[in-house]
């Protein structure tokens, strides 16, 4: 009881019993209500972390300044998330796109699934953190997979390849890991242990520790979805129910980068070992560009969507492989604004082909026109994505150039190319998509848009004004992370 | 450590490397599945070797459940999947043995250049299995990817986490949290494996993954 009582356990038994009981839950109606209130008691705790810390939490948990941006992060996206799957699913049931047997495990999946991403990164043991991965990857697979269709048993079929070979080279980089610090802090847990490792980097081997972050880089950067190891996420996330499409995006998509950064500052503190910037910046820029102009090329919208996401995690790649406290300041903020607002256009994307009854992009017109709040609504979320003013991704990008301006104008200049490309690319799909004449719709009412209000209205208060203990919070973390 | 300990460790490690080889030039999947079943019962002689040359017995456990895994249930579920689904008894390869072969040498021998380079940061048998299980991982990806038929993907993958458990436990006391782990994946991946090579069979009338490629979202 009392470890339910505190934040740090509640997060983590929330989602775990709720999974247990949901399990035995039939009736899908019950179940969403269960699947809500564990969603909001764990929004309540992760709040909670906000203003109380806890500490002492034995050797396998902690909570510092770095993984509680996260937690809270999860846990709001993972609240809305719930709210629009509840409507979403309903919906799919009363149309008969699903049937009660498709979706007898959505809810269980789902708070495992949110358990395993808070315990991994609430743990300070590299391995375990591994193994949460790993468990959120299979239980996205499967959910993938939920809608039994040729499109979506491929999709999954294809992310569970590359996303398990993607988990074995990340394990293969946490055991490289280990067998470096092992000799130097000894046998068991402190070798696994991110504070013990980063304390002792530089008594570390820097050579293999090159390797294996080369390996870290490429297992978990298969998460983030990086180009060249992106080809498993336009179809996972276009055929997958819109609700593991936000999540996706949302939510592994961050986890993904925060695996890479806990084994950044490892590396960053061994002076002999090389430096991670050039590798993350690489990867960042062509992600960036790549992503861009396949944006010109896509006819479905949710593939559409996926593609941006590429280019957000290649910006963010490129921000914290610039280095220094403002890019990472900015790394830091652009995936905490990445998260709600690509989690909020999913929502509004599925509202969208919930009334047209499709995904095909040159079906729908006029959004604005026949439904102006929905319309509106999505006008402005594409607008957060493409990192204008007013919303909060305009502040991180922003800061992303300053950065690299200051630093490598000459990178900064192709990352304004990938910036202005993929600008052109979104709003030449919105026009037609948002004005002009509406396209018939297959159903007049869509659902709730509250939860989009939330994700875009939190975003939209960090682009007009940042509180001050949040930017010192992110300042503190920036550093940190070297 | 003595020599001998070292030398039958790095005996077993070079036997699962070997049989890795063996699992790239057959064409066929029950012999493929039994070579597995032997690198997998190697693995398990192996582990327990470690166990008792590092003085650690909860490796007996890992290599128990190595055993009732890998060597057991899945080769037996998955004799009964090809059974059941008749499986045409040749698979297909997308590159030819040959060419296989020599990038399989090629991997082998880049993974020893990565990592049996001066190292004497690391050391027991650490260093030499970490070499070895490179080699096994890129082996099994070299599989996955020349192989088109879902069942031997599955099977490369397999041997993909064999090469972990080799690294995992010649790391000396490496926590115990990530071996079961390691195993415990092993069954979830069956699990999830089971599930959707049935569905590929209900829908598609074949395990040949390149099928699929018709269904691609792509194509307008």
């Amino acid at each position: 009881m009392s470890a339910l009582l505190n934040p740090a356990g509640a997060i983590l038994l929330v989602p775990l019993l709720a999974g247990v009981i949901l399990a035995f839950i039939k009736n899908y109606r019950i179940a969403s209500w269960i699947n809500l209130a564990a969603a909001s008691l764990t929004l309540l705790a992760a709040l909670r972390l906000l203003v109380w810390r806890p500490v002492g939490l034995g050797s396998l948990l902690a909570v510092d300044d770095f993984n509680i941006v996260f937690l809270v992060l999860n846990a709001i996206v993972g609240f809305t998330t719930t709210v629009f799957a509840k409507d979403y699913l309903a919906h799919e049931m009363s149309s008969g796109h699903l049937k009660p047997w498709h979706i007898r495990f959505f809810h269980p999946l789902y708070q495992i699934l949110m358990g395993a991403m808070n315990l991994a990164y609430l743990t300070s043991i590299a391995g375990l953190m591994w193994v949460q991965i790993e468990i959120a990857t299979l239980i996205t697979i499967l959910m993938v997979g939920i809608p039994r269709t040729h499109e979506s048993l491929e999709a999954a079929w294809k992310y569970f390849i590359l996303g398990s070979v993607g988990i074995s080279l990340a394990l293969f980089g946490t055991i490289l890991v280990y067998s470096v610090a092992q000799p130097v802090v000894g046998d068991g847990l402190p070798a696994m242990a991110f504070t013990t490792l980063v304390a002792n980097a530089a008594k570390f081997d820097p050579d293999m520790l090159n390797l294996a972050f080369v390996f870290i880089l490429l297992g978990y950067g298969t998460k983030a979805g990086l180009f060249p190891l992106h080809a498993w996420l336009p179809d996972a996330y276009a055929e997958g129910p819109t609700p593991v499409s936000a999540i996706l995006s949302g939510l592994l998509l961050n986890l993904g980068i925060y695996a890479i950064l806990r084994f950044k500052m490892v590396l960053t503190a061994n002076p002999l070992a090389m430096a991670p910037g050039p590798l993350l910046m690489t990867l960042g820029l062509v992600s960036v560009i790549f992503a861009a102009l396949m944006l010109y090329r896509r006819s479905d919208l949710k593939r559409f969507f996926a593609y941006s996401s590429i280019e957000h995690a290649g910006i963010i790649a490129f921000a914290f492989g610039l280095g220094g406290p403002l890019a990472n300041f900015a790394g830091l903020l652009h995936m905490a604004m990445h998260s709600l607002v690509k989690s909020g256009t999913f929502f509004a994307v599925g509202n969208v082909m919930r009334l047209k009854g499709t995904q095909k992009m040159a079906a729908i017109r006029g959004l604005t026109n026949s439904h102006p709040a929905l319309g509106w609504v999505f006008v402005a979320a594409v607008v957060a994505i493409a990192g204008l003013p007013p919303f909060g991704l305009f502040t991180a990008e922003f800061l992303v150039l300053t950065a690299a301006f200051q630093q490598q104008p000459l990178l900064a200049a192709v990352l304004v190319l990938g910036l202005v490309i993929s600008l052109g690319g979104l709003f030449w799909r919105l026009n037609p998509m948002a004005f002009g004449e509406p396209s018939p719709n297959a159903e007049d009412r869509h659902g709730p848009l509250w939860p989009i209000a939330i994700n875009l209205g939190l975003v939209l208060l960090f682009g007009i004004f940042i509180p001050g203990p949040v930017a010192l919070w992110f300042q503190h973390v920036a550093k940190l992370l070297g | 450590m003595s020599t001998f300990a070292f030398d039958v460790s790095h005996f077993l490690s070079g036997t699962i490397l070997l049989l890795s080889f063996a699992m790239l030039y057959q064409d066929r999947l029950p012999p493929l599945l039994n070579i597995f079943i032997a690198q997998s019962l190697v693995l398990a002689l192996s582990i327990t070797w470690q166990a008792y040359t590092q003085n650690e017995p909860q490796l007996l456990i890992t290599a128990g459940l190595e055993l009732c895994v890998k060597v057991v249930l899945i080769p037996f579920v998955l004799y009964t999947l090809i059974r059941r689904l008749k499986i045409h008894r040749t698979v297909e390869t997308v590159v030819g043995i040959g060419p296989s072969m020599i990038a399989g040498m090629a991997l082998v021998g880049l993974s020893m250049a990565l990592i049996l380079r001066e190292h004497p940061a690391i050391g027991g048998t650490a260093r030499e299995d970490l070499a070895f299980a490179l080699s096994v991982l890129l082996l099994g990806l070299l599989m996955m990817v020349t192989r088109r038929n879902a069942v031997s993907q599955v099977i490369g993958f397999m041997a993909i986490e064999n090469s972990l458990v080799l690294a995992a436990t010649g790391a000396k006391g490496m926590p115990f949290v990530v071996e079961t782990c390691v195993a415990f994946s092993a069954l979830v991946a069956l699990i999830v494996i089971g599930v959707f090579l049935f569905r590929i069979r209900e829908r598609f009338d074949s395990v040949d993954v390149s099928i699929l490629d018709h269904f691609r979202g792509e194509q307008p």
